[in-house]
């Protein structure tokens, strides 16, 4: 009796909200540092503010336990080349990531002509993401082979006992990426916030920031709340703020049910971030790049569906009938390389459309070392993200990996419509503290523009809330405007004082129409001024018809304003980049010319007295990283070393 | 056959069971209501009773109820149809799917 329908049918009446109802009552919390998102990056900024010795709130949409892109687990702690065993320099590396941006970019042989990565972010992950692992090890992470499981797996070092992945390390050239086992990670930071005082509030969503006198562009004093489960209003005084929030990964979808084609990310992930920090007044960067989702058949997504995907190393793929097809093997020849290069791309595809090659494709793990194959499906599945779940689902059915070959779904399950696009590579400019332009609030993790994967969330929310404690300790008491928190609890509670109207799926989907028709594969002025126009009639003619029965339904529903507000930020950020770009998935019908050399610099957007401004801010602004790096962080202390 | 009464309802979502709990095993400790990311779960309003599947509709398949569960067993993933995967057997070349 698990289903809702059968617990109705058993007692005649639809089960009660288990949780106390609080509608519109007030919880305050004053704090030093506010940390704005629970995930990788919101963990790690919360525990380095707390070692600084300030008071800090950690707020979290889900549960910290478990919440976030890599909460549930993670396979690779890429780009760590301050490591024993790296044979590259941590200045180097970074820079190298900068210039060769993207999955494979350090493998790249040229620098691309006009690379948007983020070189602070870059420069910190490269410099600290090898002391934020040992930290994570001290928490309780496990980071080595420390049960000797996978003696003489290849990149296994016996001193240390890490074992490092071929990523990026053609025939151990590089050794900067180590295999973890990052189920262990979250439960590991969420006890070290409590150890440490963080007082987290689980199950709150942020609804706006909160500045000074109320105004757009003020310093940021704290941040707005709402339960979930309660319904019950928060609000968080701060002297500073860390931004640590995510992408948006179901912006462009009309249907957020069907598991497999948006799953990347929760649902949880709509955006709000950049919503309350364009509303605040921050400049943003990169709002234009949106990419194409990748499908997911198999087991959830693409990437973890069949052979020749992420966690896939030394998998030598073949056809039907079992010929090598010219496909990486993602391991050490190749260095991890997960996709054949656009010749190979056309050599498959056109093999398989004369018969060379039979569809589908399989991931010969029989045909692997056994300790390699152990590696692969135990190590990496078993930690990485939410495969574990799938590998035990295979197990179950008879799946096994000595014997059998697993199913690739390459070519057979087609690609995304152009229209199906994620949303998630910009954020707020950052200066070299992390700060964004609003005094006050610093940014980290995914929500940083062109931000990278799990050791980037840890190492610049370790470095993010760090800063915020300086800083905090600078400032006296900060005070909130009443006024600004009057007027936003009339925008959360508004839907739940309808009973009749739109539900937030139906939002939801209209939102996303208008994205997908106005701000897709073709982009032109008009288009785009017409999803604009499209999204302020949803604002002005459907919002207010929105109505929410429960404060879960609420919460959704403050999210789809969040996506709104979303798409109107990528609306008018594509409007302002009059140009194409293939490296921002970028591209203007009216403007055809691809990356035209004026065009190559951050294109920004933000409000000012509610009104859009458009700027830019040149590429590399951050100057000479190693020294720009280090003028600024002279008194990092390393590994910690306190209680 | 027996005369259960007849409900009028709405039509159930798609995928309605994103997991399976077994009631002999499950002690009701909600510890999957906890971890879960978006609440796909409530805590039954019997104590020690399994959570009631609330909203199937938003779950993202990231697993921690399955994984975190104290009970082994109380808890199993149930895929969607259209998302159960293929592989093949090396030796015979019989395909199988989940």
């Amino acid at each position: 009796m698990t289903k809702w329908h059968d617990y109705l049918k058993n007692k005649g009446t639809p089960p009660v909200w288990p949780y106390p109802i609080r509608y519109e009552e007030e919880q305050e919390i004053d704090v030093d540092v506010l940390i704005i998102g629970g995930g990788i990056a919101g963990c790690w900024a919360a525990i380095s503010a707390a070692r600084n010795g300030v008071s800090v709130a950690l707020v979290e949409k889900g549960d910290a336990i478990r919440s976030g892109a890599g909460g549930p687990g993670c396979d690779h702690w890429c780009n760590v080349p301050a490591n024993p065993h790296s044979k590259v320099d941590p200045d180097e590396w970074a820079k190298l990531m900068t210039e060769k941006p993207g999955i494979m970019g350090p493998l790249l042989k040229e620098p691309v002509k006009y690379s948007y990565a983020n070189g602070i972010g870059n420069q910190i992950q490269c410099r600290e993401d090898y002391d934020t692992l040992l930290e994570m090890e001290q928490m309780g992470g496990k980071i080595r082979d420390t049960d000797d499981e996978y003696l003489g797996a290849e990149g296994r070092y016996d001193d240390t006992k890490f074992m490092f992945s071929p990523r990026y390390s053609p025939n151990h050239a590089t050794e900067v990426v180590i295999r973890i086992w990052g189920t262990t990670f979250k439960p590991a930071l969420k006890k070290e916030c409590k150890r440490l005082g963080v007082k987290i509030f689980d199950r709150v969503m942020v609804t706006s920031l909160l500045t000074e006198g109320g105004l757009q562009g003020a310093k940021v004093v704290g941040a707005t709340g709402l339960n979930s489960r309660t319904g019950e209003f928060m609000i968080f005084k701060s002297k500073t703020a860390v931004l640590a929030t995510a992408g948006n990964y179901s912006l462009y979808m009309l249907n957020t049910e069907l598991s497999g084609y948006n799953t990347f990310r929760s649902r949880n992930m709509t955006g709000d971030g950049v919503a309350m920090a364009w509303k605040a007044g921050a400049e943003l960067t990169l709002m234009e790049r949106t990419g194409i989702l990748m499908l997911g058949t198999g087991y959830k997504h693409t990437w973890y569906g069949g052979a020749g995907d992420a966690s896939y190393e030394n998998i030598e793929i073949v056809d039907a009938n079992g010929k090598k097809l010219p496909w990486p093997v993602q391991g050490w020849p190749d260095g991890g390389a997960m996709r054949p290069g656009p010749e190979e791309m056309e050599k498959i595809i056109k093999g398989v459309q004369t018969g060379e090659y039979a569809l589908p494709f399989y991931g010969d793990f029989p045909g692997m070392p056994e300790i390699e194959r152990n590696v692969t499906w135990k190590l990496m599945l078993g930690q990485e993200s939410t495969t574990k779940n799938i590998t035990n689902t295979y197990e179950k059915a008879g799946f096994n990996p000595d014997k059998h070959l697993l199913q690739n779904y390459n070519l057979i399950e087609g690609t995304s419509p152009p229209q199906w696009r994620n949303a998630g590579g910009g954020g707020p400019i950052v200066d070299w503290d992390l700060m964004s332009t609003l005094d006050g609030l610093y940014i980290a993790g995914e929500q940083t523009y062109s931000a990278g994967d799990h050791s980037y969330a840890a190492s610049t929310g370790r470095y993010a809330g760090r800063k915020a404690a300086a800083h905090a300790r600078q400032l006296g008491e900060q005070k909130i405007s009443r006024d600004q928190i009057t007027l936003e609890k009339a925008r959360v509670y508004a839907p739940v004082k309808r009973t009749d109207g739109i539900d937030w799926k139906e939002l939801h989907a209209g939102v996303a129409r208008a994205m997908q028709m106005f701000c897709a594969e073709y982009k032109t002025e008009s288009l785009l001024n017409m999803g604009l126009q499209t999204l302020q009639d949803i604002q002005e003619n459907h919002v207010p018809r929105l109505y929410a029965l429960d404060p879960h339904k609420l919460m959704r529903s403050i999210e789809d304003l969040s996506l709104l507000t979303h798409g109107q930020i990528i609306l008018n950020a594509s409007l302002a980049r009059r140009a194409s770009s293939d490296l921002l998935g970028f591209h203007r019908i009216d403007y055809p010319e691809i990356d035209p050399p004026e065009w190559g610099k951050f294109i920004t957007v933000k409000l000012e007295n509610d009104k859009v401004k458009e700027g830019s801010v040149p590429l590399h602004y951050w100057g000479n990283m190693k020294e720009n790096y280090e003028a600024r962080n002279k008194d990092y202390q390393g590994v910690y070393q306190g209680k | 056959m027996a005369k259960d009464k007849v409900y009028a309802l709405y039509n159930i979502t798609t995928p309605s069971s994103p997991v399976v709990f077994n009631e002999d095993i499950c002690d009701g400790c909600n510890t999957c209501v906890e971890v879960c990311q978006v609440d796909v779960f409530i805590p039954n309003p019997e104590k020690g009773k399994p959570p009631i599947i609330l909203h199937p509709d938003e779950c993202w398949y990231g697993g921690c109820c399955v994984n975190d569960c104290p009970n082994k067993g109380a808890i199993s993933f149930n895929w969607p149809v259209q998302q159960r995967a293929y592989w093949k057997d090396k030796a015979t070349g019989k395909v199988y799917r989940a």
